[in-house]
């Protein structure tokens, strides 16, 4: 017994490639990017273009700097709504799933109006949104409206997709429904739901910016999204690409949060949180 | 089949019988007629082996004696310890594969029967810490089943289902996918298991050598569906190295290997 193969208790991936490819992969998007700004500069002062046509980099982080007391208010509100947008689809999602999972009546009747909310595209629904339901509401409506689904098939997909012979285990053992749903199910489906989540912080965002500029044409509003469409009015092109700006690195933060706690909660046992060389 | 009522039940009194198959058949949903019918008893205490080819319905029939199925036809009689804790369950069921949960370690996947039947914490502290030394894994036990070895895993297995102290082991191709090193070291492990414990194991199987060196008796199945070709007693007290080189097991495994033949017809190298 004792001269089995011990196994591999620590994951140490020890390749000595391995370490140089990482590095280039993060510098290399690194220095595309170093590259375009400069191209960007070069073209607009070699070709004098005013920042109403096309801001250079330089002016747009100067606004972003200058402008900062009011993008940073903006970009609060946006992001208060991305995330209660998100946690609304989040719960929304995850529960809608467990329902269907749990009575196939339940999920006969229901799904369908999920795939129809999910395909109406949501810039048509807010502007009626907005008109039934106070603004604020309506915007993080919006934000679920887009987030829930992704949460919703994948958790559906990942509770359809337990081990058959676990389930027969279970079945053996002769598991109560929600033992297994507590014990089998639920743990099965996780990494499908962090998939699901992980698309849905992208597009709780989306949703909010959609609300945000649909409520903004109807003259309220202090979001990110809003203020793009009102230095749009103004034609203030360096404070609409400084808040587009915003807008990104706000995604980029989102989508980086929710890959780590992915990563953080699956790194022990799932085929994705393990490195190639284990 | 024209009996109306197919019957899965449990009767004590089996006269030393463990499993009792009668006219057992099952067609699935999709048509196919995968076992039977088929007559099978099993005494207590006894190894038995099925052998036969690919799909020929010994993992069916194995499903249907742990109630995971219901047979189309005829009945299933399993017998049911007395006075059997909480904690205990009659059978124990292995699996081709491992299925183990990959999500927690070693020592919550052995404990997950006793959790599911609600077994005393103290009795469950107990019993998976005596399963895991059994099987040999007490270092192991905070291991996530990743960080196993084939062989590993399927100890792991084994030791789950041995967990509640079954009466009946049913075993489904268990080291198949193993290599053979560690499957003769496993087979051996098993035997040891066997002669220490007593349970009632029925094992499925399509290598003719695992089978005559594991089961007192190796039953011989015909290709789909299902039914009973030849039963073979393996009459070696001891086993063990030398029986595996012995001229008595190559007779055995010889023997065998005839009363399967004329069922591979059409089917190479199956």
């Amino acid at each position: 017994m004792t001269s089995l193969q011990t196994p591999p208790l620590s994951a140490e991936p020890a390749a000595p490639g391995s370490h140089a490819l990482r590095l280039v992969r993060i510098l290399l998007p690194i220095v595309v990017l170093a590259a375009g700004i400069a191209l960007w500069e070069l073209v607009v002062r070699l070709n004098n273009i005013p920042p109403y046509v096309l801001p250079a980099p330089v002016a747009v982080f100067r606004t972003l700097i200058a402008d900062w007391p009011v993008l940073s208010q903006s970009l609060a509100t946006t992001l208060v709504t991305t995330f209660e947008g998100f946690v609304a689809a989040a719960i929304g999602g995850v529960a809608l799933a467990l329902l269907f999972n749990q009575s196939k009546w339940l999920e006969y009747s229901l799904f369908p109006y999920a795939v129809i909310l999910q395909v109406t595209p949501v810039i048509a629904v807010a502007p009626l949104l907005l008109i039934y339901l106070p603004q604020q509401t309506a915007v993080v409506v919006c934000a679920w409206i887009v987030g829930f689904f992704p949460v919703l098939s994948n958790t559906t997909l990942g509770l359809n997709s337990v081990d058959r012979n676990l389930a027969g285990l279970f079945q053996l053992y002769g598991a109560s429904r929600m033992q297994t749903l507590r014990y089998l199910k639920l743990p099965s489906a996780l990494p499908f739901m962090l998939g699901g989540l992980r698309i849905a912080g992208g597009l709780s965002l989306i949703g909010a910016v959609v609300a945000e500029i649909a409520a903004g044409s109807a003259g309220a509003g202090s979001g990110l999204a809003y203020r793009i469409a009102e230095s749009g009015y103004r034609l203030n092109i360096p404070r609409m690409f400084a808040a587009l700006l915003l807008l990104s690195a706000a995604g980029i933060v989102i989508y980086g949060l929710l890959a780590l706690t992915s990563h953080l909660v699956l790194r022990r046992w799932h085929e994705s949180a393990l490195g190639k060389e284990n | 089949m024209a009996e109306p009522a197919a019957s899965s039940e449990s009767y004590s009194g089996m006269a030393g019988l463990a499993v009792s198959l009668r006219g057992v058949t099952k067609v699935y949903d999709n048509g196919v007629n995968a076992l039977g019918p088929l007559d099978l008893d099993v005494r207590k205490g006894e190894l038995v082996s099925l052998l036969g080819p690919s799909g020929c319905g010994k993992s069916t029939a194995l499903r249907l004696i742990a109630g995971l199925n219901a047979p189309t036809s005829g009945s299933v009689r399993v017998s049911r310890g007395v006075g059997q804790s909480r904690a205990g369950h009659s059978i124990g069921f292995v699996f081709q594969e491992p299925t183990l949960m990959p999500w927690t370690s070693v020592r919550e996947n052995v404990r997950l029967p006793l959790k599911l039947s609600h077994a005393p914490t103290a009795e469950a502290n107990a019993r998976v810490g005596d399963a895991l030394i059994q099987a040999g894994l007490a270092e192991f036990a905070e291991a996530y089943p990743r960080e196993l070895s084939g062989g590993m895993k399927m100890r792991v297995s084994l030791a789950r289902a041995l967990v509640t102290d079954p009466d009946i082991l049913l075993m489904d191709e268990p080291f198949a996918a193993l290599d053979e090193i560690t499957r003769f070291r496993l087979n051996n492990d098993l035997l040891s298991l066997w002669r220490n414990l007593r349970k009632t194991v029925i094992f499925v199987t399509h290598s003719v050598f695992e089978s005559v060196y594991l089961s007192q008796r190796v039953v011989v199945m015909t290709p789909r569906p299902g039914r009973l070709s030849a039963e073979i007693r393996i009459d070696a007290p001891e086993r063990g190295e030398e029986f595996r080189t012995s001229a008595e097991y190559a007779a055995y495994c010889r023997e065998v290997s005839h009363a399967l033949a004329p069922l591979q017809s059409g089917q190479p190298g199956s």
